[in-house]
């Protein structure tokens, strides 16, 4: 199994799920995260008083699938998120030893298959 | 406040001549009157609610709850000690050596159907007393909440309790005798403060002054290098409100100040009033697009208020191009006067500028612009120096002024000093961190911002009763193995 942990625009996120959904990724955590990269940060005035935002608002997703549709899922995000401009986030893809459903005690690559489950996607 | 007309003025006076029923005329007049005052006393006192939601606005989420409690709680303690005792130094009679410094009959007043107290600066208003004590109350509940613009986020509650006492009890009714109620400044040197920027505003800001110089900056405030930071308020379209409603409420505020309705003054001061905070609004937003090539949302606002602040004192006194001058510049003033300030002082909704040199301001442009014949009318000094090319009247302006900011802060100064030294003015820093609503009073104003709130929001699929809102595609007997599939 294969982590896939994309920091992407925050206005990019729907863009990226309707693309997973489109592969029937199933199971998405998305986190709101405050980080800084070559974007760096921007200038805010505040009654005459500069106030400068180094962390920008970025959005994380975490979702993990089998080995096989790694790369599918990786091209899929890359090709969502992307604006051409500096800030649009980046892609690490780890090693996930096992996954075990709470409900049934599943484990492996069964509980991450692409599913289209109930309630997902719209 | 100065209502000393001339006879000839008043229409109820010319029909009693000629009207053969001349008492129901009369009556219908201090009706009319009554009404008036009672109205614009009730919009006044609204002006707590723009007063709570502009601080509010201007701070951060862990420290709103605190805001409108003070709001509350010092609107109540006002209401009882200016009846006690304020109302009586401010308005009462006294012997003539006393008269000039202070009032001192009418203490605890009792009130009858038309009663009448013996008030020697109201006298020429027909409504009863109390209706011109409750006018003259919700004008000390203002100055008493400006007071607190300075010192937010950081501040004792009980520092909040202890200050109203003397300050709607003695310090707010002494400066408003001098200045509205008969005192020496307007009887002796005819200064002129129409509803207050001197009185009103510039006593709060000088006792938020004297607390804040003793308070110090709210924690983060000032780096390492003494810069400023800007520690933004959590709310703008809150802040906003409470500038709208102000504004609103200011139409009690200083067309009220005639205390009168049947001599008709009042229409003119609406007029006054309304274009000096229009001029405000867009002078600051000229200033502070000068200064940083963005519009300030906060500093709009603030150019409003600072309009208003400055037209209370001549709003009875000049004419509609000169109060359109007097906001603009009180626009432009607030503007560069926060920006300094803030470099050195930690003023969280920019009272100091906006009560303060507004204020000052505001009490100023009386020597300046003030028309002979309203000056005349109202019975309080003369012409302004553009009118009269004397520095008569601008002269007594800057003494009022002068008077009132060096009383104020005396008497401001010692009592924080004594409350910082007994049961401190400053929470702890582990309070102010955390927030004051839940240091002070151990709740938040937004829960769900800062903990998990039980029976909080989760929409379960099964809780839809119309199947339609079910995301589509989505019927159990529908899940496919897409992966598989795919592969």
């Amino acid at each position: 199994m294969r982590k896939i942990e994309a920091i992407i625009r925050p206005e990019k996120l729907q863009a990226v799920q309707d693309a997973l959904d489109g592969l029937g990724a199933s199971g998405l955590t998305v986190t709101e995260v405050l980080g800084c990269g070559a974007q760096r940060g921007y200038t805010e005035m505040y009654r005459g008083t500069r106030a400068n935002i180094s962390l920008q608002r970025k959005v994380k997703i975490e979702v993990v699938v089998p080995q096989v549709r790694a790369d599918g899922v990786v091209e899929a995000i890359q090709k969502a998120a992307h604006t051409g401009e500096v800030g649009d986030g980046k892609i690490f893809v780890t090693v996930v030893e096992q996954a075990i459903r709470i409900r049934t005690g599943e484990k492996g690559d069964e509980i991450v298959q692409h599913r289209i489950p109930e309630h997902w996607g719209h | 406040m100065a209502i000393a007309a001339a006879a000839v003025f008043i229409p109820v006076r010319v029909l009693a001549d000629t009207a053969p029923d001349n008492t129901a005329t009369q009556a219908a007049g201090v009706a009319a009157d009554t009404v008036w005052v009672v109205v614009a006393a009730v919009l006044v006192l609204f002006m707590q609610a723009g007063f709570a939601m502009l601080e509010v606005g201007f701070t951060r989420m862990k420290n709103v709850g605190t805001v409108v409690a003070k709001i509350l709680v010092n609107l109540s303690i006002a209401s009882i000690v200016y009846w006690a005792v304020g109302f009586a130094f401010a308005f009462g009679a006294a012997a003539s050596g006393v008269f000039p410094i202070i009032g001192g009959t009418g203490f605890v007043p009792r009130f009858l159907p038309g009663s009448v107290i013996d008030l020697p600066q109201l006298s020429t208003s027909t409504a009863p007393a109390a209706a011109k004590f409750f006018f003259e109350f919700v004008f000390c509940a203002v100055s008493l909440a400006i007071v607190w613009g300075t010192m937010l986020e950081r501040t004792k509650f009980i520092v909040y309790i202890i200050f109203a006492v003397p300050f709607a009890g003695f310090i707010y009714p002494l400066i408003s005798h001098w200045l509205f109620g008969g005192g020496w400044l307007m009887s002796h040197f005819g200064a002129q403060d129409f509803a207050g920027s001197t009185v009103v505003h510039l006593t709060g800001a000088t006792a938020g002054f004297a607390g804040l110089l003793l308070l110090g900056p709210r924690i983060g405030k000032y780096g390492k290098d003494g810069k400023p930071n800007a520690i933004p308020g959590h709310n703008m379209p809150l802040a906003q409100l409470g500038v709208i409603i102000l504004w609103f409420g200011w139409f009690g505020f200083n067309p009220g100040s005639t205390l009168n309705a049947t001599q008709l003054h009042f229409a003119d001061v609406v007029i006054t009033t309304n274009l000096a905070a229009a001029a405000g609004a867009l002078g600051a937003m000229a200033a502070i697009y000068f200064v940083q090539k963005s519009l300030d949302v906060g500093m709009i606002g603030n150019g409003a208020i600072a309009a208003l602040v400055a037209i209370t004192a001549p709003s009875g006194y000049v004419q509609p191009f000169f109060a359109i001058v007097i906001g603009a510049v009180a626009g432009v003033i607030v503007v560069f006067g926060v920006i300094a300030i803030d470099k050195i002082l930690d003023d969280p909704v920019g009272a100091l500028s906006a009560h303060g040199l507004a204020g000052i301001w505001g009490t100023l442009s009386c020597g300046l612009f003030t028309d002979p014949d309203l000056a005349g009318f109202n019975g309080v000094g003369e012409g302004g120096l553009f009118y009269t090319h004397r520095f008569n009247q601008l002269g007594a302006q800057a003494l009022a002024v002068g008077v009132a900011f060096v009383t104020v802060f005396v008497l401001s100064f010692t009592i924080f000093y004594a409350i910082k030294k007994t049961v401190g003015l400053r929470v702890s820093e582990r309070h102010e961190i955390d927030g004051l609503d839940i240091s002070e009073h151990g709740m938040w104003g937004y829960p769900e911002q800062f903990m998990p709130v039980p029976g909080g929001a989760y929409i379960h699929p099964d809780a839809l009763s119309d199947p339609a809102r079910r995301l589509a595609g989505t019927a159990p007997a529908n899940v496919s193995v897409a992966a598989e599939s795919r592969a």
